[in-house]
């Protein structure tokens, strides 16, 4: 079959759905992959370099929707793309069916099989196609790009000749992968980074990537034991949060406000416009030159100032930046990414790799992103049976041990062990005095010798390496035939019983020294240093 | 040779040997020690067979050129994945020489009595001579002694060959667990007390028989009860009793060197042991005693799903990464991998990368196993660490390769109490960025127990039979 990758429509889209690449592995599962003149010109594709990767160019986006059974797309199809499309094709690609219902009816009338890239469930196995976070990653990284491009300081502390320079204070609201991703490049380029979300089981990852979870103290009787709400609920998005959570949480950040040059905002709640966080004060509040990135502008704003797909620069000279389009902006990045999230889509769509697409309703992730089927809206899909996230398990504190009981603990234990030995000692020394009582002085001589074997050998075996254990049971087991002393011995006898049994002790052990020693000068030879 | 020389040799001999297991400490060292033990053994024999009163040098010639020749044709026919069987088969020849031995020493003890009584004494040669001498308490003595050497020998004998059996697959690996075991074990040890109060009290060489098999077999159903993953520690135990066996003979014998020698050797085993307890956080006692798997813990139920990668994926997450460790087990050595992962291991440090291997203590059938397979296989033993040595540095590792073990990388043995390992020290692969684990299958490995390691984010589980998997990432990377 042929998969198909029109140039996107929408003003402004500089993604591709399919690079060079993802064609190369797609060809690998047995399709066909054709792309249309000049899909890739801004995301710095060339039709050559298509060409070169064994695609096929095709003149116009009528060409291309003719003669492809799938078609990959970025943004969803314009109603003059759907009018001009043949019935019956296969359409992967962002579809918002939420909001995009009139669409969704339309395709479903041409008989698509529409596949939503933005509905792809949020579990591990899904993570390798989930396109909303390889495109939330890309928007995170280049909202701290932007903040710095317009941001007249440097990010990292120096100290120069000329004077000490400050470190930038950047704050991130909302640690979701955007968010993650935005902290992980402030920190990356020297910023002291604060970062806030409602999830309090994302403090850990915050803290990993380093930066500081901005922790509110608050009690509230519907959560457990913080304000914070817990995420594994709500499919690992957030959940709207309680009137008086949100006041305590706006009167964290009035008290941040004068204190960070770069506030990144990223909160958005599922199906909901984004919550209003960063208010007009706060901005009023805020340094000169101070700079506010609003990842949530399509939907509103976090921040009231905010205006969509615009740079606003506020009396008080805050930059408020409200672009819709980062991915966008990094179109080569994300056009990588996209149409990599896209070809692992189909490797699961075609399970027998023969260039079929196969839609199994019992996938989780298949049945999950499938909005429209043979004639039939399949939105919204029934809930999946794996969880997003695990459900976190409550913390148990472990009460911290005072320097003073951690020594009386030290001090009892050392007290235990030395009891202890003392115990044996005494064991040992009246059980040996109690041996020679009744046992004879030849016995005696040898029990002695016996027992500075045994502490002999207790020493010099615990210093012997770990790796060479193997080498050192085959040694024993060759010097334990020293056996052989004892059949030396009885082997010359009245008794030919005695003799014969002797003998094949002595053969027994022969074998044994013989092989032992061997085999461990075998092994012995083979450790070799690098 | 006089008394006094064969003496010196015998102390040269015992220092040489402490010398051998002390040059252990070091691999380079190591290579020297084993001749101190080689040379020490020549001299006790010569010394041995230069006493007066040992003669039949043609016997004891051709039996130790027969052994020899045996000795020399198994050592080098044996491959290293076969090392924990070999050595299990070796001791238990030592069992069966000490047991020989003992019964030896008891038909020589009768004799010199007889000849005592009928006084011609004079005539007696070798062994019986010695006795000849003995007073009644040093006999009672010797009686004990004799008993301890052929109930130890027995044991380690019939439990060696039953250990060989598992070990080289020839026999089930799983427990035997028969019904009221620990009971049987009581009364057959019982039951060889009273036979050895029997023969104190001067009943005949017919108990010390019935002892050697009675005590067979407590040794056979001793080893069939303990399962495949305890076989590290059953191994070192029979190394510790082969030492004790000898010790006991030594002192039926009034042999210094055999003493020291045995009591070399039993310590040795006996701290192998212990270090293998210690790996599995198991007491001796609980491992001797009984099969893993006979009783049921409820473990922790573990949801999510286990994550299949393909060779094409881990050789793109191999490539990207700059620091690998991988973690061996018995998977490793059953599917003879060893040489294909040294060549991974050559290709990716010829990258620049940094590749090191951890190794747990009860990884494989024997302490030391997976150390020797890499060895043979020509990994730098420098690279090759222990779990002490590595366990911190997971978290700044990259990707971690887990080929073929199980439940030494569980984290359940941290977070579950309830599990059947809770409390085992484990490699911490899963701090790491991102591990693979090479595994043939879903199942849940050798000790039943359900690993939570599979279902962690960072975990993809890489199927198949591992050395077909690293010769499939050999193919991808190159």
């Amino acid at each position: 079959m042929k998969i198909g990758a029109p140039k996107e429509t929408a003003p402004g889209e500089a993604r591709v759905a399919l690079t060079p690449e993802s064609a190369g592995r797609l060809q690998k599962l047995g399709y066909e992959c054709i792309v249309e003149s000049g899909a890739g010109t801004a995301a710095s594709i060339t039709d050559e370099a298509f060409e070169a990767a064994g695609v096929e160019v095709v003149a116009s986006a009528a060409d291309l929707w003719k003669n492809a059974d799938v078609i990959v797309k970025v943004r969803e199809p314009s109603a003059e793309e759907l009018d001009a499309a043949p019935d019956g094709k296969t359409l992967i690609g962002f579809v918002w069916p939420a909001s995009n219902e009139a669409l969704l009816e339309k395709m479903n009338a041409k008989h698509m099989t529409v596949l939503a890239m933005d509905m792809v469930p949020r579990i591990s196995r899904a993570q390798k196609m989930d396109a909303l976070s390889s495109m939330a990653n890309i928007a995170g990284y280049r909202a701290v790009v932007e903040a710095g491009n317009n941001f007249g300081r440097f990010f990292m502390g120096q100290m120069t000749a000329a004077g000490k320079v400050p470190p930038a204070r950047v704050l991130v609201v909302g640690a979701g992968v955007a968010g993650l991703s935005a902290i992980g490049t402030s920190v990356a380029l020297g910023a002291i980074t604060m970062a806030f979300d409602v999830r309090p089981e994302v403090a850990e990852q915050i803290e990993s990537m380093g930066a500081e979870f901005v922790f509110l103290d608050f009690d509230d009787d519907n959560s457990d034991d913080s304000g914070q709400t817990d995420g594994a609920e709500t499919g690992g998005y957030a959940a709207p949060s309680s009137p008086e959570f949100r006041e305590k949480q706006l009167e964290k950040f009035r008290e941040l406000a004068p204190d960070v040059d770069i506030v990144i905002t990223t909160a958005l709640i599922p199906n909901r416009p984004a919550p209003e966080l960063w208010t007009e004060d706060m901005v009023e509040a805020m340094k000169p030159g101070s700079v506010i990135v609003d990842l949530a502008a399509e939907r509103g704003g976090n921040c009231t100032l905010t205006k969509a797909d615009e740079k606003i620069v506020t009396d008080n000279d805050v930059t408020i930046i409200g672009y819709t389009d980062f991915p966008s902006r990094m179109a080569t990045q994300s056009s990588n990414l996209y149409a990599s999230n896209i070809r692992h889509m189909i490797d699961d769509l075609t399970p027998e790799k023969d260039g079929t697409p196969v839609i199994d309703m019992d996938d989780d992730v298949i049945r999950g992103t499938l909005v429209a089927h043979e004639g039939e809206i399949t939105w919204p899909p029934p809930a999946p049976k794996v969880k997003a996230i695990a459900a976190a398990k409550p913390k148990k504190k472990e009460p911290e041990e005072t320097a003073g009981e951690k020594a009386a603990r030290e001090a009892s234990e050392l007290r235990k062990s030395l009891n202890r030995t003392g115990l044996m000692l005494i064991m040992g020394g009246l059980l040996c005095l109690g041996l020679g009582y009744v046992a004879p002085p030849s016995f005696m001589q040898h029990f002695i010798v016996f027992v500075l074997s045994v502490f002999v050998g207790y020493h010099v075996i615990w210093g012997v390496a770990h790796s060479l254990h193997t080498p050192l049971m085959a040694i024993t087991n060759a010097i334990s035939s020293i056996i052989i002393v004892g059949a030396l011995l009885q082997v010359v006898s009245g008794s030919s019983l005695v003799m014969i049994v002797a003998a094949a002790s002595i053969l027994m052990a022969s074998v044994n020294i013989f092989g032992g020693f061997l085999v461990t000068r075998r092994m012995l030879a083979m450790f070799q240093r690098s | 040779m006089s008394e006094g020389l064969i003496t010196a040799a015998y102390v040269v001999a015992a220092v040489l040997f402490i010398l051998a297991l002390g040059g252990l400490s070091n691999q380079e060292k190591a290579k020297r020690a084993i001749w101190y033990g080689i040379v020490g053994m020549a001299l006790a024999v010569a010394a041995t067979i230069g006493t007066p009163g040992v003669g039949q040098y043609g016997l004891i010639a051709a039996m130790i050129v027969i052994g020899g020749i045996i000795g020399w044709v198994v050592a080098n026919r044996v491959q290293m994945t076969q090392m924990p069987e070999l050595v299990a088969g070796f001791h238990s020849l030592v069992g069966l020489a000490a047991v020989f031995i003992g019964i030896n020493a008891d038909l020589e003890m009768t004799r010199a009595l007889a000849a005592q009584d009928a006084g011609t004494t004079a005539e007696l040669a070798g062994f019986a001579a010695t006795i000849a001498k003995k007073s009644a308490v040093e006999l009672s003595i010797l009686k004990v002694e004799l008993f301890l050497g052929i109930l130890i020998g027995a044991i380690t004998f019939t439990g060696s060959i039953i250990a060989y059996g598992k070990l080289a697959g020839k026999l089930s690996s799983a427990a035997l667990t028969l019904p009221g075991r620990h009971a049987l074990n009581l009364i057959a040890l019982i039951a060889c007390l009273v036979l050895g109060y029997l023969y104190l009290g001067g009943a005949g060489v017919w108990t010390m028989i019935a002892v050697a098999i009675i005590a067979g077999l407590i040794g056979c159903h001793l080893i069939l009860a303990i399962g495949g993953a305890d076989m590290p520690v059953v191994v070192s135990m029979l190394n510790s009793y082969s030492g004790w066996a000898a010790a006991a003979i030594g002192f039926t014998l009034g042999n210094d060197l055999l003493i020291v020698t045995g009591a070399l050797v039993g310590s040795s085993g006996a701290i192998l042991s212990y270090i293998m307890c210690k790996g599995m956080n198991r007491s001796f006692v609980s491992v001797i005693l009984g099969g893993w798997g006979g009783e049921t813990q409820s473990a922790a139920a573990v949801d999510g799903e286990m994550i299949a990668a393909d060779a094409d994926a881990v050789a793109s997450a191999v490539a990207d990464a700059d620091s690998v460790i991988i973690v061996p087990g018995y998977g490793m050595a059953v599917a003879q991998a060893q040489a294909s992962v040294s060549a991974l291991t050559k290709q990716l440090r010829d990258q620049g990368k940094s590749v090191r291997f951890a190794i747990h203590p009860v990884a494989g059938r024997l302490p030391g196993h997976m150390n020797v397979l890499l060895a043979e296989a020509k990994v730098p033993y420098d690279i090759v660490l222990e779990m002490e040595e590595i366990n911190a540095d997971f978290p700044s590792t990259d990707v971690v390769i887990v080929i073929g073990a199980n439940d030494i990388v569980n984290p359940a043995a941290q977070d579950d109490p309830g599990s059947p390992i809770a409390g085992m020290p484990v490699l911490e692969v899963w701090k790491s960025r991102q591990v693979f684990v090479c595994k043939r299958g879903r199942g849940t490995g050798y000790s039943g127990i359900e690993n939570p390691l599979f279902f962690k984010d960072n975990t993809r589980m890489f199927y198949g039979d591992a050395k077909a998997s690293m010769d499939a990432l050999l193919r991808e990377l190159g």
